[in-house]
């Protein structure tokens, strides 16, 4: 019993972290820029296909598909605040929904073409190993996920703190109308903002590549569970989007093993519900100026 | 009879700042009253509590007799206050008549009556002819009159206007003055919050001096201009009524 | 003299839309089946859509999760129907009541504690979310499997409301036509301004004495009793119900598109804009079906929604209105002008 549970424990934390990335780039986004990315879910897919083809077609290890697809994401988001977000930073909620959604639907339409409707499984060595930690069954896929992302945080988190750009990034979201009065690059801080998020996103999926198959369709689930996992931790908080990450992680791995694990979302939702009904601004995040 | 507004002991506190500090005066009906003093003297919170925008930490604000602090904005028109945004508002799709409508809504229903009401409340302030155009077409001192009428429209027996004469010239002020003037003749009690002195001498009968959030005076124009504190701490010395 | 100015452009337009209303009546007659089947979904998604449009447009309130009512709408009357053989009608007074009342919680729950804007937007998706992935699992409405209605034989019966396709097409334009009324009377009562005016500046609007917090809740919940109806009527058109189908965000997000690229807010908008939308996203898809590419829809899609709102914020119809207007120098559409829903 305590076997199960803590191997159901173990597998939350795990894909906790994973979470907690994918939601550090919505997270990010959003708490300098200001905007929602509704687009989120189809840039992780896109990291997800990138891990599908550097395992099943080039044998690529995932990390390194990994690093290949945040440069990837990096490049694209960067182009794409730069020439399409940019204009749309001060336009109403419902226009930025639609651009969004825009960007969603090309980015799977695009990959639709490229690979079609059906599900690519991914074909990892890792795929079925597995390693005891005492009496718990680590899956190594889930571990090697887990830890490249912790080490991505990391790098991430020592980025902001320590370096000038982090810095910049830093003061942008906290008072944007400052940061311009004191002469902070603020197109060039968005763009990269963007870029870091989509990157993280595009992480995210190349690391999960051995435990989803590829599919056109998983976007907007991603999407959405990217916005449960930032909500709950804290629109715009960096340690709320790996509070966050870790809650949700747990959560669903404690409602599949609860309930119908076809369920297991309904409890994120609910907890998404009370969440923004109760504390709107999640454990971590800053109050709306 | 009763006062028209009442303050008895009102404080306000944001966080370490004290910024209304046990104010207490009253308005009886009738005339315009003119709440002064230096910028940060107090006196938009002061506003803000009367009209309930904030509840105040402490004291009470009575209208009519009947407590109101701590109602909701929404109520306190209901019950007969109007008042205007310093920075003004408009709502910006709507046609010039079609803002003031809103305030009639409070009273009425109907569509036709609230149009009627708007052009009433229009032609008060002198924008009658101006009533169909877009609210992009206006000038600032149309605007602060639009705002005015807004408040108007809403049938209150006291009108709060916060500095309606911000960034005016003398001319176009002075001819505010004569608008409030008119209005108040028909009955209506003004509180003006205003910094500029020249044009509270013109217009107020009463006039009530904030500094550092406390009421330091009361009285006529021509007493509190030579009361010393007043004197000390606002005008400066040198200032010749 | 005003009076006469206001009554001119409402003659004009009534008559306009009721001459293009006959037209599309008498389409129903001709076209084939193919046809009539697509403008009968146009004209559901248009009906749904305006409620959507009169949440934000006139309300100010986003919602990006109103297949939450138009799902409770569709239960509604599926359930009734299907398992008690209750009359449709039972089930969209009945679904109406349902989303009114859950509009007004979850409105009162989040305007109480002060949640605004993107945040409301968000406890929309959650709410509709979260109600989907109930229904997959709740056995009393079918669960994943869904509801089907009998297949439809003998003549059409209005108390029934069932018939063949061609029937469901005049329910759908008469649907339509009612919701363009609605949204002309309500712009033009005394509900019309006031929600305009918590929609651009709650603040003030406060200050002028409307009572936004209830205004707002009205609004929502009159938006998901509408939204309702027109859930039920799609139930019926497509004959069954699943939750991923009619509860899931594609259909909060096809729901949106139209009124967004027509026009926020306006009576024609929402008709003019899912007019373009849904047959251009079918066609996309059929012509990449023939060429075996599947996806181009979505990328074609995709783009020219991203090109719709790059180049026209206001939407189609007010561009069109706006044209019309320099050319002629009439203000006969003043009255179905645009309005700018700020942030």
């Amino acid at each position: 019993m305590l076997t199960l549970w803590g191997n159901v424990l173990a597998s939350g934390i795990l894909m906790g972290l994973v979470y907690g990335i994918i939601a550090l780039g919505l997270t990010i986004i959003f708490g300098v820029i200001r905007i929602v990315n509704f687009a989120h879910g189809a840039m992780v897919v896109f990291g997800l296909y990138v891990g599908y083809c550097a395992g099943a077609w080039w044998g690529i290890p995932t990390i390194v598909a990994a690093v290949s697809a945040g440069a990837l994401l990096f490049v694209f988001g960067y182009g794409l605040e730069t020439l399409v977000v940019k204009r749309f930073v001060t336009r109403p909620h419902h226009i930025q929904f639609i651009l969004f959604i825009g960007i969603s639907l090309v980015l799977s339409g695009a990959q639709l073409i490229a690979f079609g409707p059906d599900p690519r499984p991914s074909v990892s060595h890792l795929s079925f190993e597995t390693i005891a930690l005492g009496p718990i069954r680590l899956d190594l896929a889930r571990l090697q996920a887990a830890t490249v992302a912790a080490v991505m945080i990391l790098a991430l988190a020592a980025f902001l703190k320590y370096s000038t750009f982090g810095r910049f990034i830093r003061a942008a979201a906290d008072n944007r109308l400052g940061g311009l009065m004191v002469g902070l690059p603020i197109p060039k801080i968005y763009a990269m903002t963007f870029g870091i998020g989509a990157a993280c996103a595009g992480v995210a999926g190349a690391l999960i590549s051995p435990l989803f198959d590829a599919q056109p369709f998983l976007a907007v689930d991603f999407t959405l569970l990217a916005f449960v996992t930032v909500i709950v931790g804290g629109l715009g908080s960096f340690v709320g989007a790996l509070v966050g990450g870790l809650t949700i992680g747990l959560t669903e791995a404690v409602a599949a093993l609860l309930f119908a694990p076809s369920l297991k979302s309904a409890l994120s939702y609910g907890l998404l519900m009370i969440v923004l009904i109760v504390r709107p601004r999640g454990f971590f995040g800053a109050k709306e100026t | 009879m009763t006062d028209l507004l009442e303050l008895d002991g009102v404080s306000r506190r944001f966080g370490g700042l004290l910024a209304v500090d046990n104010v207490s005066f009253r308005l009886k009906c009738e005339g315009i009253t003119a709440l002064v003093g230096p910028n940060g003297a107090g006196k938009t919170t002061c506003f803000n509590l009367i009209a309930g925008a904030l509840p105040p930490t402490q004291g009470s604000i009575r209208f009519g007799g009947e407590i109101i602090s701590g109602f909701p904005a929404e109520d306190i028109c209901r019950l007969g206050i109007g008042r205007t945004f310093q920075v003004v508002r408009p709502m910006r799709d709507m046609t010039v008549l079609e803002n003031v409508m809103i305030g009639a809504f409070s009273w009425t229903r109907k569509v036709s009556e609230a149009r009627d009401a708007a052009r009433e409340a229009l032609d008060m302030v002198g924008l009658g002819p101006k009533a169909d155009a877009a609210i992009s077409k206006l000038t600032l001192p149309d605007r602060k009159m639009l705002e005015t009428a807004k408040a108007l429209s809403t049938r209150p027996r006291l009108l709060l206007l916060d500095e309606v004469m911000a960034g005016l010239r003398p001319p176009e002020a002075a001819a505010v003055v004569a608008v409030l003037r008119r209005l108040a003749e028909r009955g209506l009690s003004i509180l003006l919050v205003e910094h500029v002195m020249r044009i509270v001498m013109e217009a107020a009968e009463h006039v009530i001096v904030l500094h550092h959030g406390a009421k330091i005076a009361e009285g006529t124009p021509r007493y509190i201009v030579s009361h010393p504190e007043v004197v000390a701490g606002y005008l400066g010395e040198g200032f010749s009524a | 003299m005003q009076k006469k100015r206001d009554a001119l452009p409402d003659r004009g337009a009534v008559i306009g839309c009721l001459a293009g209303f006959a037209v599309l009546a008498m389409l129903g007659g001709v076209l084939n089946s193919h046809l009539i089947s697509l403008l009968t979904i146009v004209f559901l998604f248009t009906f749904i859509g305006q409620s959507w449009s009169i949440m934000l447009g006139l309300g100010g309130q986003l919602s990006i999760g109103h297949a939450l009512f138009v799902g409770i709408g569709a239960y509604s009357v599926a359930v009734l129907d299907i398992r008690y053989g209750l009359s449709p009608w039972f089930g969209l007074v009945v679904g109406m009541a349902l989303a009114a009342i859950v509009g007004a919680t979850l409105a009162w729950l989040s305007f109480r504690f002060e949640v605004r804007g993107i945040y409301f937007a968000l406890l929309t998706i959650a709410a509709a979310e979260f109600a989907r992935v109930v229904f997959s699992g709740w056995e009393f409405v079918g669960a994943m499997q869904g509801l089907f209605f009998p297949a439809h034989s003998g003549p059409n019966s209005f108390w029934m409301l069932r018939g063949d396709a061609r029937f469901y097409y005049f329910v759908s334009l008469a649907a339509v036509l009612l919701g363009v009324s609605a949204t002309a009377l309500i712009r033009q009562s005394f509900l019309g301004y006031v929600w305009r005016a918590m929609r651009d500046d709650e603040d003030a609007s406060r200050a002028l004495g409307v009572r936004t917090f209830l205004h707002k809740i009205l609004v929502v919940s009159f938006s998901g009793a509408w939204a309702a109806i027109g859930g039920g009527l799609l139930a019926l058109v497509q004959g069954s119900v699943f939750p991923d189908s009619i509860m899931g965000m594609g259909i909060s997000v096809d729901i949106l598109v139209g009124p967004i690229v027509g026009g926020l807010g306006t009576a024609f908008g929402p008709l003019i804009g899912t007019l373009i939308t849904l047959p251009l996203d079918h066609l996309a898809s059929a012509i990449g079906n023939k060429f075996g590419i599947p996806g181009l829809n979505n990328v074609g899609y995709g783009l020219a929604l991203i090109a719709v709102v790059w180049l026209l914020p206001d939407g189609i119809w007010p561009a069109i209105v706006n044209s019309a207007k320099s050319i002629t120098r009439f203000s006969w559409f003043g009255n179905l002008r645009m309005e700018q829903v700020k942030k």
